[in-house]
């Protein structure tokens, strides 16, 4: 066990990866003699050597492409995409090849790849270094979404998903990198996809977060707690395939139910959830289901703490449904 | 570069040096590739199969690069390319079957015709967004460089995709990483309606390569042994650590883009006659009856073999069910999630849409 943020935590899990399987490399912009503009993959390349830690050339829809095409002839490419905001230009190899080729195959071929990406705002990074694309992935079939919020699950979950024959976009919440540290094992361990993680019990209203917005969640339960309101938080650490029995048992006790995120509001993974618990929790509901996100502008620098559904925003949420 | 004269004598100092087995043996392959083409057109005319994309007119770079490439090497398609695919053995009855979307399509009906793969011939999926393919053959090759391996991968595109943003994220890929990778540009004069001269205002495909640092030849490609040499290169630079290769093949879509197509709109009567001149199959022909081993009598007997092949393959695909409609639920994961389980219990157990109207 070593103290470790969630920088070190995933260092550390794609060390472990890089050791236990001569398949997997890691590729991306930065990743090799810099060790990634955020230090992630910092001292890789030196331990594992340029061929497994691939410096890449600029260009996102090449290191998805290539990787797709290394995936196919068997090996297990973990490509770092430098910010959620530049995803865009490989989107198309996620969408319509990485996420369709095991369907259009009939399963004789698939690419079992992870693309970790930094994402979210906070950092004042504006327009094009906060985005939260997750629900444009979520809408894709056949890829699965992670998003960890804590050191010990970012390790397990990545190599769950650097082990999973399907591919995964993995969501590193940018904002609490370096926020929170916590025991982590120096060895191989694995948090199982599609299990969401009560981290908060409680009895009235049920909170549904993830990445860095579960601390504003945790925040504001606490807060509401002092007036006498019991909020369950749940963390959905993986995004898709979603837990959705989590949510529902969770409602089916609190009758209410607030959801945050930080992408913007209109179609966002929000709508989703209120409408899968409204379609199976309909007669335990006692208030309407909540969102608080970010608003259905760009990203903005300046009011970025106004734009985030931060505890501010989120505590009053709960103390409405609690009292609807 | 050409080999094959006009007059069906070959240039001696280019001579790939291919057997006269070997010769017949791909002139076979072209003969048989257009005779599935035409009588694919054929039954999509009659409202039989919903679309064909053909390759008429482009046999020689399809069929020649196919035959130069190593057993052990890969071919990345574009979509036009299934005479490679049946050059490699494919069953016939299989690709049928695709075309029909039924029970036996090993695509389980879940894709337009021509979308064919097989990982038992080295031959990935067709996708039809253009270029989209190109860096994954970069990807193949680096994985396959990576691993020690002697392989090397074929990937084909037209002149259109040389526009995508994929090819030049590939050309450059492959450049950095020296992967052993041909990179295979079918230039058949058209993407679709625009001709080649406005999709760029470079004067070759060719010389794009160069930006890149790929070495690049431009050959006759309908001139199959043309071809035939000057992939057989690339894969020897390949394969001795020379990296990457760009192959513009010269050709001409003869028929439509796809059986969706009407090429009268855009090109004259004229220019594809002048082409009809130059199809692959008249020159190679000629240089095999010189060789005195083939004849007007052995080639009606293969096509009437072709052509009885293909119409049985299409009469069985016909009497085949549809595929179960479990498989629309089925391969999106390798397990199958709640929600997919949920959609597909609904969908099984709900009501079922009225079949469209024949149009035959």
């Amino acid at each position: 066990m070593t103290q470790m943020n969630l920088v070190q935590a995933i260092n550390s899990g794609l060390r472990d990866a890089l050791q236990e399987d001569d398949n997997v490399l890691v590729m991306g912009e930065d990743v090799g003699r810099l060790g990634g503009v955020f230090r992630v993959t910092q001292g890789l390349q030196e331990e594992f050597g340029a061929d497994r830690v691939l410096d890449t050339p600029l260009s996102e829809t090449g290191i998805l492409g290539t990787a797709i095409g290394m995936a196919l002839h068997g090996l297990r490419p973990v490509s770092e995409i430098q910010f959620a905001d530049f995803i865009y230009p490989g989107f198309d190899q996620l969408v319509s090849e990485a996420a369709k080729y095991r369907y259009r195959t009939a399963g004789e071929f698939h690419v079992p790849m992870v693309v970790r990406t930094p994402y979210g705002g906070g950092i004042r990074g504006g327009q094009y270094h906060s985005q939260s694309p997750e629900a444009l992935f979520i809408h894709t079939a056949g890829l699965k979404v992670v998003c960890p919020s804590n050191p010990y699950d970012a390790k397990g979950l990545l190599l769950e998903a650097i082990r999973d024959e399907d591919p995964v976009l993995f969501l590193e919440p940018k904002r609490v990198y370096r926020a929170v540290k916590m025991d982590v094992p120096d060895t191989p361990y694995t948090v199982p996809l599609g299990e969401a993680k009560v981290v908060r019990p409680g009895e009235q209203v049920t909170c549904v977060a993830w990445g860095a917005m579960l601390y504003e969640a945790f925040t504001a339960a606490e807060e509401v707690a002092k007036q006498g309101i019991d909020v369950e938080v749940i963390d959905l650490r993986t995004l898709w395939p979603l837990n959705i029995d989590a949510i529902v048992s969770s409602v089916e006790k609190t009758g209410r139910v607030v959801i945050v995120h930080e992408a913007p509001r209109t179609c966002g993974f929000g709508s989703e959830l209120v409408a899968l618990i409204t379609e199976r929790a309909f007669l335990n509901l006692e208030a309407p289901p909540v969102r608080v996100t970010g608003w259905d502008t760009p990203f903005p620098l300046t009011h970025e703490r106004e734009y985030l559904p931060l505890a501010h925003r989120i505590a009053p949420a709960l103390l409405d449904t609690a009292r609807y | 570069m050409h080999v094959i004269r006009d007059d069906g004598s070959l240039d001696p100092t280019r001579d790939p040096g291919l057997s006269i087995d070997e010769v017949v043996a791909l002139y076979k392959a072209m003969v048989r590739t257009r005779i599935v083409d035409d009588r694919l057109e054929k039954i999509q005319r009659q409202g039989r199969i919903a679309f064909h994309v053909g390759s008429l007119g482009e046999e020689a770079a399809i069929i020649g690069a196919a035959g130069a490439l190593r057993d052990r090497d890969w071919i990345v398609p574009c979509y036009r390319e299934v005479g490679a695919l049946l050059w490699r053995g494919y069953p016939l009855q299989q690709y049928v079957d695709h075309m029909y979307g039924n029970a036996d399509d090993p695509l389980l009906g879940r894709q337009m015709p021509d979308h064919t793969f097989s990982r038992a011939h080295r031959y990935l999926s067709v996708s039809a967004p253009i270029g989209t393919q190109i860096p994954h053959a970069v990807g193949v090759a680096m994985a396959a460089k990576k691993r020690g391996l002697d392989e090397c991968v074929g990937v084909f595109f037209g002149d259109g995709a040389t526009s995508s943003n994929d090819f030049h994220a590939a050309m450059n890929f492959a450049g950095v990483y020296q992967a052993p990778v041909l990179f295979l540009c079918r230039n058949n004069g058209y993407a679709i309606s625009l001709p080649a001269e406005q999709q760029t205002a470079t004067r070759t495909m060719a010389e794009k390569a160069a930006a890149y640092r790929v070495p690049a030849a431009r050959v006759d490609g309908n001139d199959v042994l043309a071809v035939w040499r000057a992939v057989r290169d690339g894969v020897q630079r390949a394969a001795d650590g020379g990296g990457p290769t760009f192959i513009e093949l010269m050709t001409y879509r003869l028929g439509g883009h796809s059986t969706s197509d009407d090429p009268r709109i855009y090109r004259s009567e004229e220019e594809t006659d002048s082409w009809r001149k130059a199809d692959p199959m008249l020159r190679l022909r000629k240089h095999i009856e010189q060789r005195g081993v083939w004849n007007d009598d052995l080639d009606g007997d293969w096509r009437a073999v072709c052509d009885g092949e293909v119409k049985e393959c299409v009469r069985r695909a016909e009497e085949k069910p549809a595929p179960a409609l479990v498989e629309m639920f089925t391969d999106v994961y390798e397990e199958q999630p709640w929600h997919l389980r949920e959609q597909q219990a609904q969908c099984i157990d709900g009501p079922r849409a009225t079949a469209e109207e024949d149009e035959s």
